[in-house]
């Protein structure tokens, strides 16, 4: 099953980009790993799933820390690159900003 | 009673893996043995201490590349190798040019970075304290 296509209207879809990050962001395990992420830029899929255990008690298969992490790709909060011939990846906020530009901060403004 | 005695990776170059294990790393050669088609069984153990050793095994079985590929690809390290102070080990070989994957971390009990050994496998580091 394919998603309803949003494409013919711009600002729809770009909501549809939105709806993805807010399910990303629904399971608590997408969480921790996008906390993991913050400690630093560039980590592979074995150091994010060694913090995930390390720093947070969490116990997750590497095949189901790859899942989450498509997930989070696909929803624009994680990017990975090659180095070398490992896979590094790299958390990227700005997808969240979105959201923050929905619900302006009315003390910040 | 069985015990370990031998423990092995797949290396893609074994004088170049020899190097690597004994003047970066501070390993001991002990067995060095011509087997045919310039293949060696070739061994490192621990400094001073006779007892369990690494075989630095060619890699030129088929399946070994594809296999170390998936492994390199997600981080995996191929084995692990015990320090006594990870940060000192990670200064002295960041000096020799090692390339460090995961810089160290400290996870309480245990402290742990990953290596590139430039012979094909991440080589995971461990301090254990306490």
């Amino acid at each position: 099953m394919g998603k309803p296509s949003l494409a013919c209207k711009p600002g729809l879809a770009y909501r549809g980009r939105v709806a993805d990050v807010y399910d990303a962001l629904a399971a608590p395990a997408r969480r921790a790993i996008l906390d993991v992420l913050t400690v630093r830029d560039d980590q592979s899929l074995f150091e994010i799933t060694t913090r995930l255990l390390g720093d947070h008690g969490i116990s997750l298969t590497r095949q189901a820390v790859s899942q989450h992490l498509a997930v989070l790709e696909e929803a624009g909060l994680v990017s990975s690159r090659r180095q070398g011939r490992t896979r590094l990846h790299t958390l990227d906020t700005r997808p969240l900003r979105a959201i923050a530009r929905r619900w302006p901060d009315k003390e910040s403004s | 009673m069985i015990r370990i005695h031998l423990a092995s990776i797949f290396v893609s170059d074994q004088s170049k893996a020899l190097d690597f294990y004994t003047r970066v790393l501070g390993l001991e050669a002990r067995q060095d043995i011509a087997m045919g088609d310039g293949n060696r069984w070739l061994t490192v153990g621990n400094p001073g201490a006779p007892g369990v050793e690494l075989l630095l095994e060619p890699a030129g079985h088929p399946a070994v590349g594809p296999f170390r590929d998936a492994l390199v690809s997600d981080g995996i390290p191929a084995t692990q190798l015990a320090v006594d102070d990870l940060d000192a080990e990670h200064e002295r070989l960041t000096g020799l040019g090692v390339a460090f994957v995961q810089p160290p971390m400290d996870f309480g009990p245990v402290a742990v970075a990953v290596i590139d050994d430039t012979v094909g496998n991440l080589i995971q580091l461990a301090q254990m304290k306490g």
